[in-house]
C-alpha cells in the first residue's frame, strides 16, 4: 500500500471519510447499482490498511502477524461485498 | 512488533469476535433488504461520519503521542493523549445523543433484526471505546510523571495497538451500517 507520512495518512482518512459520507448523504449508495457500494468498501479496505500498517505499525513486523490483520480485514471486506451482492435484485456478473 | 505480545492476541480475539458480528448482520439483511435499508434510513449519517473522523483523528493523536515520547518530548506526548481522550470523548457524547434519540423515538434492541444488529453492534463497540478510553487515561498520566521515555515505551505502544483496534472496528462498522444500502 503507498507510503506517506503519519500527517498524510491523516488527513487521506478524513478525506475518505468525507468521500464516504458524500456517497451515503447524495444517494449514490443504493441507486447507483453495486459501484458505490464497491467505492465506500474499497476506501475503507485502504483506510484499515493504513491503519494497521502505519497506526498500528506493523508494516515492519513479523509477517505472520501482519497477514493475520490485513487478512482479517480483507475477509471481513469480501464477505460483506459477496453478502450484498448476493442480495441484489439483477446481480451484475451474475453467470445464469 | 510495537506493543506487548498479549494485546495483540487480544485484539485478534476482537477482530474474530466483530468480524462474526459484521458477516452476521451483512448475510442476515439477505433475508429482509428493504426492512434493513429503511430502518437504515432513520441512522444519522451525519453523527456517523463525524464519529468517524473523531476515532481517525484520536488514532493520529495517539501515533503522534508515541513519538513524542520516543523523542523524550514526554509534555508534548501528554498534549497529544489528552487530544485523543477529547476526541474518544466527542464520540461518546455523540453515541449517547444517538442512543438518546433512538430510544426517544421507541426504538430499541426488540424493533427489528436491524435495530438489534444497530445495538448489539454499535453498543460493544462502544464499551471498548470506554475501556481504551480508561487505558489511554492511565497512560496519560504514567506519561506525565515522565515514566516513559526514548528507554521504554512499550507499555504505551501497548495501550495505542488497543486504541487503534477500536479505530479500525469502528472503519469496517461505520460504511456497513450507516451507509451500505
Amino acid at each position: 500500500m503507498f507510503r506517506f507520512s503519519v500527517n498524510r495518512i491523516w488527513l487521506l482518512l478524513l478525506l475518505a471519510t468525507g468521500i464516504t459520507y458524500w456517497l451515503g448523504e447524495s444517494g449514490q449508495v443504493g441507486h447507483g447499482g453495486i459501484g458505490p457500494v464497491l467505492a465506500i468498501f474499497g476506501m475503507a479496505l485502504v483506510k484499515g490498511w493504513w491503519i494497521i500498517e502505519d497506526f498500528m505499525e506493523l508494516r515492519h513486523a513479523p509477517a505472520l502477524w501482519r497477514r493475520l490483520l490485513i487478512g482479517w480485514l480483507v475477509f471481513v471486506i469480501g464477505m460483506i461485498l459477496l453478502a450484498y451482492w448476493l442480495a441484489l435484485p439483477d446481480r451484475p456478473l451474475s453467470v445464469s | 512488533m510495537a506493543g506487548d505480545l498479549a494485546v495483540w492476541l487480544i485484539i485478534l480475539a476482537e477482530l474474530l469476535a466483530f468480524g462474526i458480528f459484521f458477516l452476521s448482520f451483512a448475510f442476515a439483511r439477505l433475508q429482509d433488504v428493504e426492512l434493513f435499508n429503511a430502518s437504515q434510513r432513520t441512522l444519522d449519517l451525519r453523527l456517523g461520519g463525524v464519529n468517524t473522523a473523531l476515532l481517525i483523528t484520536g488514532s493520529w493523536c495517539v501515533v503522534r503521542a508515541i513519538k513524542a515520547v520516543r523523542a523524550d518530548a514526554c509534555t508534548a506526548g501528554v498534549r497529544w493523549l489528552a487530544a485523543a481522550l477529547m476526541c474518544g470523548g466527542g464520540f461518546v457524547a455523540i453515541k449517547i445523543m444517538e442512543y438518546s434519540a433512538k430510544w426517544e423515538a421507541g426504538l430499541d434492541l426488540s424493533t427489528n433484526t436491524f435495530y438489534m444488529f444497530y445495538f448489539l453492534l454499535t453498543g460493544f463497540h462502544f464499551f471498548h471505546v470506554l475501556a481504551a478510553m480508561v487505558f489511554l487515561g492511565i497512560l496519560m498520566v504514567k506519561t506525565g510523571q515522565r515514566r516513559y521515555g526514548s528507554n521504554d515505551y512499550h507499555e504505551l505502544e501497548t495501550g495505542a495497538a488497543f486504541w487503534h483496534m477500536v479505530d479500525l472496528l469502528w472503519i469496517v462498522l461505520f460504511p456497513l451500517i450507516y451507509v451500505m444500502r
